[in-house]
């Protein structure tokens, strides 16, 4: 049976199992003394039965789907002749695929070749005793966990808390999914920076100034051998990420006080989403603003005022970044400050505190842990942004912390490490993991550094 | 004259203004014809009362009736509900203290309050008592913030307790304690009056003890209004209990002949149990 027929199917006695456990489970009810007698109510027999006869053959439909294939690719080749044994990886997948094509297209008995004519043959034949053998696993574990579980329906055999168990177990697979993707994630950008590491030294990386990434593609080729240090990438990140947040903070901070403390209800139930909406503007949007509008006008601003400000500059690009990231920071602060207890403000206001006093004085510090977890999401985000500095901020890795001047930052040179036709193991693609792997290192620190800061100076209320 | 009449506890009994003594030849604080409104519904009706120096009043009276919007009049705390809106004469040693040229906020400073949870800031002890000093500049240097503010917890009978820990949280005190620094916090700013709201129905018995001890101390130098719900913390602390009923101020007498002889029909009922 092929794959859907087969899912299908299974949904079906699934349904099918519900009822058969909820019934079965009045039946023998009412032969011991009643309903009240049993220890769960009946639809959690039927449940417990449809678990029972779907969970075990799910599963082994979807391991089985997703190995056989690569089951058969490979018996298919261990089946081929001992000449061909010694044909390297690559040409060994080159005539597997090209005996898949030939039972796609169903040319075997027209194969001239008689070995690949063969080897058609043996994977076709092999495909089908999976897919036979599947289909009568799959269904004969359903109908055994049926069976078996229909079989435990007794008065006292506590369904519910079987149920609750299977649902606790999925709870946890769910958020394993994602702490796992994580994981993965991070490993994977390890191995290949350590990768890279290889070509070129960590510390070339980590304290060369000079960064340019052209390397010769072929040994013949004329060009630079290219070099790889990161230190302009990291600085001009920082740079822009501190122009960013100092935009950010005191306008969303601000913000976020003057909506929680002063604005009245209605204003503020309009003022809060419209202000959020800036988080939602697509960062391309943002992008062609800084780099068409904002840099144009810083440079005939500076201009006038006899400043040399490049038309790409790092000043633009952390402008606009800064009001992007307003809301990361207003939206959190402005909920941690209204969930301070109005007891404390009226202690202050009772000790003949102003309105500005009580906020600054106990209110803020009150609510420092969430506002300091708002300016961290928001540097997190400035840190990594992408789009903005791509378009505003320039491609030359020069090493200065003049807002004035073209910087690059990480992001950017990932972005065009990465864009177009490349070679998956020279040093310039694998560069681009080292550099994710540094941001990765300088997110994970921020946060280690503000859950310091906020176990050291949180004012616990309560 | 027949201005009301109230139900809800099995009695028609007809409130006509107060009875017995609501004003006082030395009066600390006063109000000549207060109402209160929530946006369009009226909380307080007419109440005239004075305080007497020195004193401490007792309010009392079912929930809702009034006693704690009264009490929020005093210091003008009302001011921070934008809905709320306070008509009347109140004075503070005859000072008006409803007219454009009294500061709210400096007023706070005369008039202290103790709030029902106790609320200490979410600071060290030292600068929960510190708060209102340097809120004020009452004190020009370290050492004589330093002196204030254990005279503060000396006077609120909580410096024994905490001297070696003026530096840790003024929230990881006990529910007692707490309130006794909230107390000393409202007194670190010397205000004239200390009003009290429900200061102990947070508290255990001991530490509601504790705390009735310490107002009878603090009435050697300042004027205290209480608002309570323990007929029994009203006759031990208070030298006048004011009865208040639906928004109106029934009964003024001294303590003792409210809870032996009351005057009005509805103090009686409630003191006697039968509604409340």
């Amino acid at each position: 049976m092929p794959f859907q027929t087969l899912l299908i199917t299974l949904v079906a006695l699934l349904i099918f199992s519900y009822f058969i456990g909820h019934k079965r489970s009045i039946a023998v009810s009412t032969l011991h003394k009643g309903r009240r007698n049993l220890h769960s109510r009946p639809h959690y027999y039927g449940y417990m039965v449809a678990i029972w006869a779907g969970l075990p053959a799910l599963l082994i439909l979807f391991l089985w789907s997703a190995f056989s294939a690569s089951m058969v690719t490979s018996l298919t080749i261990s089946g081929l002749p001992d000449s061909m044994q010694l044909k390297t990886h690559d040409e060994l997948g080159l005539i597997i695929n090209e005996v898949k094509n030939i039972i796609e297209a169903g040319q075997i008995s027209n194969e001239t070749d008689l070995v690949k004519r063969n080897a058609a043959i043996h994977y076709q034949r092999l495909h089908n005793i999976s897919s036979l053998a599947k289909t009568v696993v799959v269904l004969v574990a359903a109908l055994l966990g049926l069976l078996l579980s229909w079989r435990m329906i007794k008065p006292e055999t506590r369904a519910r808390n079987r149920v609750e168990a299977v649902v606790r177990w999925a709870m946890i697979g769910c958020a394993s999914i994602a702490v796992l993707t994580t994981v993965g994630i991070v490993f994977s950008v390890l191995f290949e920076s350590l990768h890279f590491f290889q070509s070129v030294p960590a510390s070339e990386f980590l304290f060369g100034t000079k960064w340019s990434p052209q390397t010769a593609i072929r040994a013949d080729q004329v060009g630079g051998s290219g070099s790889f240090g990161a230190i302009p990438l990291f600085l001009g990140t920082l740079l822009i990420s501190l122009i960013a947040l100092l935009i950010a903070v005191p306008l969303g901070l601000m913000s976020a006080i003057y909506l929680s403390e002063y604005a009245s209800k209605r204003f503020r139930a309009f003022a809060k989403p419209t202000l959020e909406i800036l988080a939602g503007i697509p960062t391309v949007v943002y992008g062609f603003f800084a780099a068409l509008t904002v840099a144009p006008f810083l440079r005939d601003v500076g201009e006038s005022m006899g400043l040399s400000v490049a038309s790409e500059s790092a000043l633009a690009a952390g402008l606009v970044m800064g009001i992007m990231i307003i809301p990361f920071v207003s939206s959190l602060s402005d909920d941690v400050i209204s969930a301070v207890p109005q007891a404390m403000r009226d202690g202050a206001y009772g000790m003949g505190a102003t309105q500005s006093e009580a906020i600054l004085q106990v209110v803020i510090p009150a609510a420092l842990p969430g506002i300091v977890g708002g300016v961290l999401l928001a540097a997190s985000r400035a840190i990594g942004e992408t789009m903005i500095v791509v378009m505003a901020a320039g491609l030359s890795a020069k090493l200065t912390i003049n807002p004035l001047e073209a910087v690059t930052t990480v992001t950017v040179q990932i972005v065009t490490l990465l864009t177009g036709d490349q070679e998956f193991d020279s040093p310039k693609t694998l560069a681009a993991f080292a550099l994710g792997l540094g941001l990765f290192v300088i997110t994970l620190l921020l946060n280690v550094l503000a859950l310091h800061i906020i176990r050291k100076y949180r004012e616990e209320y309560e | 004259m027949k201005t009301n009449t109230t139900t809800g506890d099995g009695f028609n009994i007809e409130i006509n203004g107060t009875v017995g003594t609501p004003f006082t030849d030395n009066a600390k604080m006063g109000s000549r014809n207060c109402d209160v409104f929530y946006a369009d519904k009226q909380a307080i009706f007419d109440i005239n009362l004075d305080i007497g120096k020195h004193e401490i009043i007792a309010m009392i009276g079912p929930s809702g009736c009034g006693k704690s919007t009264y009490l929020r009049v005093l210091n003008r705390m009302n001011d921070t509900i934008p809905i709320c809106r306070v008509t009347g004469e109140h004075t503070l040693d005859d000072e008006d203290i409803y007219a454009k040229k009294m500061d709210p906020v400096l007023l706070r400073a005369r008039v202290g309050m103790v709030f029902q949870k106790p609320n200490p800031f979410p600071k060290s002890i030292y600068d929960n008592v510190a708060y209102g000093a340097r809120l004020h500049g009452l004190a020009s240097n370290r050492s004589e913030l330093d002196d204030l503010v254990e005279a503060s917890l000396i006077k609120a009978g909580l410096f024994k307790e905490v001297k070696d820990d003026l530096q840790k949280s003024g929230t990881g005190l006990s529910g007692g304690q707490q309130q006794r620094l909230c107390i000393a916090r409202a007194i670190a700013v010397d205000p004239e009056v200390i009003l009290m709201d429900e200061p102990t129905s947070a508290l255990d018995p001991i530490a509601t003890a504790l705390i009735e001890e310490l107002m009878d101390e603090l009435r050697q130098n300042y004027t205290i209004a209480i608002v309570t719900h323990s007929m029994q913390q009203a006759a031990r602390v208070s030298q006048r209990t004011a009865y208040f009923h639906m928004g109106k101020l029934v009964e003024v007498n001294a303590t003792d002949k409210v809870f032996t002889n009351p005057e009005h029909q509805l103090t009686e009922n409630y003191i006697t149990g039968r509604f409340g």
